[in-house]
């Protein structure tokens, strides 16, 4: 049965921001989906607040709506665009979640809009958790088992028939209180925590289930079409036990320690879920433990929709999941629909794997210092690295030297001084890089079978670490590499750089050098070849270029004919790496595509657009390191002609490796190395300051407290403070006075004259400005001049901003566009180039600049119509800023420095994490904004006035803004003049204020009526116990100084995390707070509409045309 | 220890032994399945040929007792990349190295297995050679070019049952089977003992009076190895059979001899199915499933329509939907059914279980 014919317009919800358990795989789906519906001739609609999101670019929907993900804003959508259908599977938990609240609203009903893809009753199948224990029950598998218990004795009986180990959960206690995990297999463990249990149930009862902590954890990604047939696509195994969330376990496709009939009876178990569920069509998840002891299988839990998991499914199998699904939902069956990369083969086949696919997540505990980096069943990891590799071991050494991290496969960090014991002991903590000291454990003598039974690990898996030693054991005895020894080295994925580690002859001054081993292996002639992921283990022709590499024999690249540009990729999404370089990347693509030129994609990121292999000409997915990256370049260059390698848009990670790639001869387009260095050189980059006369935040720098006194002392307090080593902002503080000046210094332990402190004057109370820009060696193309709604001092990352500009007048732009060309000018800019500056007292001071793609690039694009990457890559291969304005790249007249004064606001919001973290003791960590980025992703609001933009990305952060209730005002002193009139306005909008002492004062003296309330220290009825109870609807709380002890900072602390514990907004600076005002002020007129990024480009278009 | 692995066009791929050294001959065809290799190793569907498995990692979850499809190891050779080194699974009783070596059977490893594949896809299943002992390229080659062809092999013999045996019919019993062990495998009478069937399974060679004196409801045709064109016997036997409205269920080659037996021809496919993910249409109701191949040789009939036979119309009731190779025969007038695939999987989907339910299904009309 074909497409249903009944239904033309289908409106597809997207994810929102990137949060933690929700990333840009959601991205990829949602673009799958929208390209193959306007592929099918239906109408597209989208809803999605993350600007960052290819799906967003207007080309992918016929109406593309960034706007808040909430009942409100999606019931306006639907009144504009008036729907036939929603799809609402492939935008995460956020999108599934929206399409129950506008079900339960009566909204569907309403406008007469169907859901597709999913119906209300099988989505709450597959989320209750009491009816989907029911449903598994029913088809006759199992679930933990459990019981309700009032007495000890109760407890103790059941604890006892499941080997003592059990989780207790008492009725009707808040936030876990009284729960508890025996793991011991101990009878007296239970015990005592079943009567600490009953205890504090106030009606004695406990619920006590089986635990399944350390059993083997699989999951399988099912699709179903409406004739009921059903394929597993693909089957994940976690290399961490039960316990770890999948998100943050090392996995592995496809499962490698099932025999066929225990694979099986999961297969059916699977399908029959999914039956009784009803998920109709679409793809689902659904995850199983197995007692490795027994082999006794439980059903978990399944998301009846497209997940995380999916995403890695289609990279590691080359079946696009959410492809299928969006064809599966508007009526397709599986056998109608052709596997695109045998293109002759139906979709309804089951892939099989001649390869071995890992996934390594990547977390970011350096980012929250106080976090708890145990990993647990809640996922804490920002991104992943996915490899492939023709055996387990290659495709782990691949995974762990893709994860941007200081160490990069085993023996690439300093071993921890422990004993074996020691190593045993920390291994039974599954951590962030746990499997590091499982090779330590193992060089220590610990045995495969100590191993698993500490970790859980299956023991084959040890086993593979346990092959890696006695690997390396023979690298480092043998008394030269052999041809051989190298072969095998690079069979089982050992890098250059880990053989040059292990063999002294191979490194330099005790350091890695992995050219030394490069040269070597070019000797033996021992290079990689590359196979295809072709979904069918070789059984038919593939069609589909998707390419890893392994040391085998023979190689499947083919020749072409046109001039290939290969594009590198940026790797695992880690904060202040995100998906908006990935967007920069795959608008290269799509731009040398147009213009003619063969697209070679290198990343190793699964969520992302950029590795789906529908994106570029070809695809390999492969570590974005010097080697592996050098070889990829090697095999294009052997199968046609390289015109070159753009290395300046996928951020941080290509940027890195640009320099080396030049010297090895690899021809770089764009902006080359060489200017990188001119803008990140300090020495270098002050130079080119004072040539162009532009002028910057004085600063010095430092290798004592007494030098870095002196610094602080000629150029004046508040400075910025920050080792001169580290990129991104770590380790950067302010500092308001000397005895903080001291606290940094003494912190800041490794000050040497090589690395000292950078001591910059801190421009407080300045308005921070970003710019995005092009130049293509004649021209400037201003691409946007951005103005933060923070204060400088805070990470642009982590800043709002507002674009046009709110405050800024047209000589301050034309300052600003005189600057950025010669900033672009002297350092040699053939692209893209970002500078920050800060306005203050009227002068313009340059903080940075960084001549490649930026965070910012795609919410330009988006805010000015302008695909300003897709611009940068073609100034990279030769294209003037002219021919692409007359070519309508570029516009033809007026850049973005240049709007009209009716243009639309747009504001781009951060989304950060902190709640996510938590310390040890359980408290939350401080949700404080600094020089250090923190957030996850982004959001943006677009309207006709600031307020009204900046209303939609508070509202699409948390929900909305209050538009009555209670605000809680606590302001350090140096802020409160600002805040007086913006509490007034709330009190005129009818808010009762509540403040702290200080601050009450002051908003008296002032006229503003509020009411008074303790601090945290002042005991009970304090303002957090007030937020925890739910009474306060919005927090204004700006703190004074910087982290360190006994500073005013630390004092909001408590508010702070209470705010983002209970999800209420929480601003901290005043001119968000100013903000924030305008904004509810706007709701309350209650006149905010919604309107369609292809309705604003074209009066854009319109007006630049006149 | 060095081996060679050496196909009769010549082509020769350099690894290490594994299982038993020595020196091996068969039909090198490859098998994708990822998971099952001791069913893979025990149907005897695969006598006298080198399996080469595309799953990189063999041997994981070593050997049990319980998931052998038959007595013995029947390949002639086994081809792997990766083998494990230790063998993790609650079940297992020891490793498959060591079980390869103890039933001799003579393997390579660490060659690229996937450009074998892609060679064998191309040029299609051929001889080969796995040699530990002589690691001469161009004797091995001469070697190989005198082994004897798959095309035209008659292997029923070697591989069926020397003397009947009986699996009971679990709980009630409802109905009596015989069935035709031309390479059967173990789970196919488990399935059908789980329906309430008794199965008396028979040597290939056995007559007509022999297997109705079983007093059978029914004949089942098992898999097997071998070129159904030179399985003239069987076909009489099955013709015989159907004369005398024995209702007959057939899978694998018993499809292709009750192809033969309604007058079809059968032909070598290029490199054959052999995979536990091949996607089969069933005509009759339009669902596809999932299912479990291994044959070298399928029936040639037309894919639409009924074809007039000796024992009445025959239609087409399954089809391979990768590449339109017919997966099974119904008789519109008589109680005979086939499938090219294995429903009875071991290795493999359960999706076409519901096989025996139609073959119980259709004992029951009798009754």
């Amino acid at each position: 049965m074909p497409k249903r014919t009944d239904i033309s317009h289908i409106l597809v919800i997207g994810s929102g921001p990137i949060v933690i358990g929700q990333a840009c795989e959601f991205d990829y789906s949602g673009t799958q989906a929208c390209r193959v519906l306007r592929a099918e001739g239906f109408r597209v609609s989208l809803v999605n607040s993350n600007p960052a999101t290819i799906m967003t670019d207007p080309e992918f929907a016929d109406a593309t709506y960034i706007e808040p993900l909430t009942v409100e804003f999606l019931e306006r959508v639907i009144a504009a665009e008036r729907p036939d259908a929603i799809l609402p599977t492939l935008g995460g938990q956020t999108a599934l979640n929206l399409a129950v609240a506008l079900h339960e609203g009566g909204i569907l009903a309403k406008y007469g809009v169907e859901l597709i893809g999913a119906d209300i009753d099988a989505i709450q199948r597959g989320e209750d958790r009491q009816k989907f224990k029911e449903i598994v029950e029913r088809i006759g598998a199992e679930v933990p088992r459990s019981v309700v218990c009032h007495t000890l004795e109760d407890a103790l009986t059941f604890a006892a028939q499941v080997g003592n180990k059990i989780v207790v959960r008492p009725s009707f206690t808040m936030g876990g209180l009284g729960s508890g995990l025996a793991r011991s297999g101990d009878a007296d463990e239970v015990r005592t925590l079943a009567a600490r249990g009953l205890a504090a149930s106030p009606v004695h009862e406990i619920l006590v289930e089986e635990s399944v902590l350390g059993w083997k954890e699989f999951e399988l990604e099912l699709m179903r079409d409406k004739n009921d047939n059903v394929v597993v696509v693909c089957s994940i195994e976690n290399v961490d036990p039960m316990g770890v969330h999948t998100g943050d376990s090392i996995t592995v496709a496809p499962a490698m320690t099932l025999t066929d009939r225990e694979y099986q009876h999961m297969r059916d178990v699977g399908i029959a879920v999914l039956r009784e569920v009803g998920v109709d069509t679409g793809g689902c998840n659904i995850q199983f433990a197995i007692d490795p002891k027994t082999g006794r299988m439980i059903v978990i839990e399944m998301n009846p929709r497209v997940s995380r998991s999916s995403a890695l499914a289609s990279k590691a199998t080359g079946f696009p999941i959410a492809k299928i699904a969006a064809k599966l939902a508007v009526g397709y069956t599986l056998d109608e629909i052709p596997n695109d990369i045998t293109k002759k083969t139906p979709a309804a086949f089951e892939p099989t794997l001649d390869y071995v696919v890992v996934k390594v997540p990547r977390f970011a505990f350096e980012k929250f210092p106080g976090a708890d980096p145990v990993l647990t069943t809640h996922m804490k990891s920002v991104g992943e690295a996915m490899s492939i590799g023709r055996n387990f071991t290659e495709a782990l050494g691949k995974a762990l030297r893709s994860m941007e991290t200081k160490a990069s496969g085993f023996w690439t960090r300093p071993d921890d001084d422990l004993t074996r014991d020691e190593l045993l002991a920390r291994v039974s903590i599954p951590t962030d890089g746990r499997l590091y000291y499982v090779e330590q454990a193992m060089r220590a003598g610990a045995s495969v079978d100590e191993v698993a039974a500490a970790t859980g690990i299956d023991p084959w898996f040890v086993d593979q670490i346990a092959l890696l030693v006695e690997l390396r054991a023979e690298i480092v005895a043998a008394p030269a590499v052999t041809s051989g020894l190298l072969r095998g080295a690079k069979r089982h994925g050992i890098s250059d750089l880990q053989l040059s580690l292990l063999r002294p002859e191979l490194s330099k001054d005790g350091l890695g050098d992995d050219a030394a081993v490069r040269a070597l292996r070019l000797e033996h002639g021992i290079r990689p070849v590359f196979k295809t992921v072709d979904t069918c283990s070789a059984e038919f022709e593939a069609s589909t270029p998707y390419y890893y590499s392994t040391y085998d024999e023979e190689t499947e690249v083919g020749h072409t004919g046109r001039q290939k540009v290969i594009i590198l990729g940026s790797g695992p999404n880690r904060i202040g790496q995100g998906i908006e370089f990935d967007y920069s990347c795959v608008h290269a693509v799509l731009a040398l595509r147009e213009a003619g030129y063969e697209t070679v994609m290198i990343n190793c990121n699964p969520e992302t657009v950029s590795t789906d292999y529908d994106t570029a000409d070809r695809l390999y997915f492969e570590p974005l390191t010097f080697e592996d990256v050098l070889e990829v370049v090697h095999a294009e260059q052997q199968s046609g002609e390289v015109l070159g390698v753009i290395c300046t848009l996928g951020g941080q990670t290509p940027l890195g490796l640009a320099q080396r790639l030049k010297d090895a001869g690899v021809p770089l387009l764009g902006t080359q190395p060489e200017a990188i260095e001119l803008a990140e050189h300090r020495g270098a980059f002050g130079r080119i300051l004072t040539d162009a006369n532009l002028p910057a935040p004085k600063h010095g720098t430092a290798t004592s407290f007494e030098e870095a006194k002196a610094v602080a002392d000629s150029i004046g307090y508040p400075v910025l403070v920050r080792p001169s080593y580290v990129l991104g902002g770590r380790g950067m503080e302010i500092v308001y006075d000397e005895a903080h000046l001291s606290d940094y210094i003494s912190r800041a332990t490794e000050i040497t004259p090589a690395h000292p402190v950078l001591v910059d004057r801190f421009l407080d109370d300045a308005v921070e400005i970003d710019v995005d820009a092009l130049y293509d060696g004649h021209e400037l193309y201003l691409g946007a001049v951005m103005e933060h709604i923070e204060e400088a001092g805070i990470h642009s990352g982590d800043s709002a901003c507002a674009l046009p500009p709110i405050t800024l007048g047209g000589a301050d732009i034309d300052a600003v566009r005189t600057s950025t060309l010669a900033l672009a000018e002297r350092i040699g800019v053939r692209g893209l180039i970002n500078v920050q500056y800060a306005m203050a007292s009227d002068i313009l001071y340059v903080l940075e600049a960084n001549p490649r793609a930026s965070r910012t690039v795609p919410f330009v694009s988006k805010a000015t119509t302008v695909p300003l990457a897709k611009a940068a890559a073609r100034i990279a291969v030769g294209a003037t800023i002219a021919e692409l304005r007359a070519e309508g790249v570029l516009p033809r007249t007026h850049d973005g420095g240049d709007l009209p004064d009716d243009a639309p606001i747009s504001v781009k919001e951060a989304v950060l994490p902190f709640h996510r973290f938590r310390t040890p003791a359980g408290d939350q960590v401080d949700s404080l904004l600094g020089p250090e980025m923190k957030s996850t992703g982004e959001v943006m609001g677009i309207d006709a006035n600031f307020g009204m933009a900046f209303a939609k990305s508070q509202a699409a952060v948390y929900g909305s803004l209050p538009l009555k209730g209670t605000v809680f005002i606590s302001i350090a002193n140096r802020d409160k003049r600002a805040i007086i009139f913006p509490a007034m306005r709330l009190h005129d909008l009818g808010f009762r204020i509540i403040a702290t002492a200080g601050t009450g004062q002051v908003l008296r003296r002032n006229g503003v009526p509020c009411e008074v309330v303790g601090k945290f220290s002042e005991g009970p009825g304090n303002i957090v116990e007030m937020i925890q109870a739910g009474e306060i609807d919005i927090v204004f709380n700006t703190p004074r100084g910087a982290a360190g002890n006994s500073n005013p900072r630390i004092d909001g602390y408590e508010i702070r995390t209470a705010a983002v514990t209970v999800g209420i907004p929480c601003i901290t600076t005043v001119q968000a707070a100013s903000a924030a005002v305008q904004g509810i002020e706007e709701l309350s007129r209650g006149e905010i509409g919604v309107r369609s990024l292809q309705d604003l480009h074209a009066s854009l278009a319109g007006w630049r045309a006149e | 220890m060095s081996a060679l692995l050496v196909l009769e066009d010549g082509r020769s791929f350099a690894g290490e032994a594994y299982g038993a050294t020595g020196e091996t001959f068969g039909e090198a065809v490859f098998a994708t399945g990822m998971t099952g290799y001791q069913e893979t190793l025990t149907d005897p569907s695969y006598h006298r040929q080198i399996v080469v498995q595309t799953a990189p990692h063999i041997g994981n979850t070593g050997v049990n007792r319980q998931d052998p499809e038959s007595a013995r190891i029947w390949v002639s050779g086994y081809v792997v990349r990766d083998p494990a080194r230790r063998a993790s699974n609650w079940r297992a009783s020891g490793t498959l190295d060591d079980e390869l070596r103890t039933q001799g059977v003579v393997g390579i490893s660490g060659i690229d297995t996937r450009a074998l594949t892609r060679h064998l896809r191309e040029r299609g299943a051929m001889r080969a050679v796995i040699s530990s002992a002589d690691l001469d390229v161009a004797s091995l080659h001469r070697k190989v070019l005198e082994s004897p062809l798959m095309a035209g092999a008659d292997l029923s013999a070697e591989v069926t049952t020397p003397k009947p045996y009986v699996i009971d019919a679990i709980g009630e019993h409802r109905f009596t089977v015989a069935a035709m062990d031309y390479g059967i495998k173990a789970m196919t009478p488990q399935r059908m003992a789980e329906r309430g069937i008794t199965t008396h399974v028979l040597s290939s060679a056995s007559t007509v009076e022999e297997i109705l004196a079983t007093g059978a409801d029914a004949v089942f045709l098992s898999n097997g190895p071998g070129d159904p064109g030179t399985a003239d016997d069987a076909v009489a036997t099955v013709q015989e059979l159907l004369r005398r409205e024995v209702p007959t269920f057939g899978i694998c080659f018993g499809n292709q001899i009750l192809g033969r037996a309604f007058g079809f021809g059968t032909y070598k496919l290029g490199y054959g199915h052999r995979g536990i993910n091949q996607p089969v249409q069933d005509l009759l109701t339009g669902k596809v499933e999932i299912t479990a191949h291994n044959h070298g040789f399928a029936v040639d009939a037309p894919l639409e329509g009924e074809t007039q036979t000796d024992f009445g119309a025959v239609a087409v009731s399954h089809v391979c939907l990768n590449d339109n190779v017919v997966e099974g025969l119904v008789a519109k007038d008589a109680k005979a059914f086939s499938v090219q695939y294995h429903p009875e999987a071991a290795a493999g989907p359960h999706d076409a279980a519901y096989l025996f339910d139609r073959f119980a299904n259709l004992l029951g009309e009798k009754a």
